[in-house]
């Protein structure tokens, strides 16, 4: 849904995963930002009535673009920047305190 | 546990002019904020698009440029900046907890001065919670840190400067949007009118407004006012948005649609800290209640910038400043008079900023069926909790949204009552009949946002003197 503006000096390509597909994106790309150029659509489906959402408000207050990366759920997308390698999963269902232990 | 004598939270205008103010007075400062990079979201990934992105950098204009001054200000003053930091819990004793880098530490102040700034109004209209609605402010946040513009059409809705700037910014950058469907209503233009003569003391924006306005008309691109109705279609994901304009309903094809009714103070930090709150009708929103110097109801917590009613980033900046120096006498680092003295002028500075606010927000002021939606429309978007709902549940008896939170869940979901607390709070005052400052807002508790239990665990296991 989104294109680069082509003005950067560009910083190394990185391959993320999402869903099991590589997808290119840039060193310093929000995991947000990097999965909204490829089209990702919905990055979660809400507990209650399994609604896709994806991201709305990018700076942290709405919750609505959590995703599992590298097997933690409840990570906000647009709050984390890529990784080379990353693992990207669409999370489904609840999203309370997280428990990763 | 580490100490300081300020802890500053956000990284924004006010939090950087407060931390630069009070480390020139000689005070130990640590700054925390969220982002990886200084600026806030006013002038978010300022660095790396001054360094990297020229164009970028031009099609932003200069009032986001200006925050490269307050950037590099930061990197030369005797500050410990912490980026990535995720405050999730502050006590009276002033005792700050923050997630950073996946460990949480505690961190006690002397002074704590709150700088986290304004969130996005939300805009609950039907079909809001489809994959392709975004705030203004989200699309923005895209082309400063980001650099990315949407590359399919486009609708930005609502009514504010930030709409009227993004679509002049989208424009430079050769994606316009496909249409604005602006909901000011008419007699909004009369009732603003008479707050011109004070506004044009504040002229330069009053010029940059009109400026905005020219360089979109010249450029054609479509633009309906006085809507209303509006109505996000689509099943899975927008594909368009509908709206009564002149007597009839329109639809406007889009995969994106931009919503906007300005932005409102976040007030979770000084609601978990229990500062006295007023409902401010001219803003509608909540703010806390502030002394001359900015100082809260809860000693030794002072809030600049929009988190304490919004005037806007150069306003902000002076706020830090009015704020560091009465902290910096507080630490008996500056006599009173010397306050006073440097202070004058900033006084003069700030009131000279807020003479276009009465105008701004009798204009934009968010339309009825935005700040209380029809009974269909979900308002909490994380347990999806409608309006009609919440009517329902006034009419059982809730009176209040810590009630509403028992009885619905609403504002129980990860984003804490954020998105959903100002239209919760106006429907149970539009059902009861009162005040808003009767109906109050939710009580907000730690941890501020979801921390993985691993993170508290550590933390205890820090600690533990055993350890």
């Amino acid at each position: 849904m989104f294109r680069r503006i082509d003005d950067a000096v560009r910083p190394a390509g990185i391959t993320i995963w999402f869903e099991g597909q590589s997808l290119h994106a840039q060193a310093g790309d929000s995991l947000a930002a990097a999965l909204l150029i490829h089209d990702a659509g919905a990055f979660r489906t809400t507990p209650v009535s399994g609604a896709p959402r994806a991201p709305y408000c990018l700076m942290g207050v709405c919750f609505d673009c959590l995703v599992e990366v590298d097997g933690v759920p409840n990570r906000q997308a647009c709050m984390i920047e890529v990784r080379d390698g990353m693992q990207v999963r669409r999370q489904h269902g609840p999203a309370g305190v997280a428990d990763d232990g | 546990m580490d100490s300081a004598d300020v802890a500053i939270i956000g990284a924004g205008p006010a939090g950087l002019a407060a931390a630069e103010t009070l480390a020139a007075a000689g005070a130990s400062v640590v700054l925390l904020d969220e982002q990886q990079m200084p600026g806030g979201q006013i002038y978010r990934g300022i660095e790396a698009v001054q360094a990297l992105r020229r164009q970028t950098l031009s099609l932003l204009g200069s009032d986001y440029a200006a925050g490269a001054t307050l950037a590099k200000a930061l990197r030369n003053a005797p500050v410990d900046y912490q980026p990535g930091s995720m405050v999730w819990d502050v006590s009276r004793d002033l005792v700050i907890h923050y997630s950073r880098e996946g460990r949480s530490q505690g961190l006690h102040a002397r002074h704590l001065l709150i700088a986290s700034g304004a969130l996005e109004r939300p805009v609950p209209i039907p079909g809001w919670t489809l994959p392709g609605v975004m705030t203004v402010g989200a699309l923005q946040i895209l082309l400063k840190s980001d650099g990315l513009v949407p590359r399919v059409p486009l609708v930005l809705a609502g009514s504010g400067p930030l709409l009227l700037l993004l679509a002049v910014q989208l424009l430079k950058a050769g994606a316009p949007p496909a249409a604005i469907v602006e909901t000011v209503p008419r007699r909004a233009y009369r009732s603003a009118a008479r707050h011109v003569p004070r506004a044009l003391q504040g002229w330069r924006s009053l010029m940059k407004g009109r400026r905005w306005i020219r360089t979109l008309t010249h450029a054609g691109v479509p633009w309906y006012r006085g809507c209303t109705n509006l109505r996000v279609e689509g099943a899975d994901r927008a594909t368009g948005l509908a709206f009564h304009h002149a007597g009839r309903t329109e639809t406007i094809a889009a995969d994106v649609i931009g919503l906007h009714q300005g932005v409102v103070p976040n007030v979770q930090l000084t609601r978990l800290l229990d500062c006295e709150h007023v409902w401010d009708a001219s803003q509608r929103c909540f703010r806390p209640r502030l002394d001359d110097w900015l100082a809260t109801t809860v000693d030794g917590v002072s809030v600049a910038g929009d988190g304490g009613g919004i005037f806007g980033a150069v306003a902000a900046e002076w706020q830090g400043r009015l704020a560091g120096l009465n902290i910096a006498h507080r630490l008996d680092r500056l006599p009173s008079a010397e306050r006073d003295r440097q202070a004058a002028p900033m006084r003069a500075a700030l009131a000279r900023e807020r003479t276009v606010r009465p105008l701004l927000d009798t204009l934009y002021q968010p339309p009825p069926d935005v700040l209380r939606p029809a009974d269909e429309v979900v308002v909490c978007r994380c347990e999806e909790v409608s309006a009609g709902r919440i009517r329902e549940a006034v009419r059982l008896g809730c009176s209040g949204p810590n009630q509403a939170k028992s009885f619905l869940r609403c504002g129980m979901g990860p984003c804490q009552g954020r998105i959903c607390g100002l239209p919760v709070a106006e429907i149970i005052a539009e059902t009861r009949g009162v005040d808003l400052d009767d109906v109050g807002y939710y009580r907000i508790r730690p941890p501020l946002k979801p921390l993985p239990l691993m993170e508290l665990a550590g933390l205890a296991a820090d600690n533990d003197p055993a350890q």
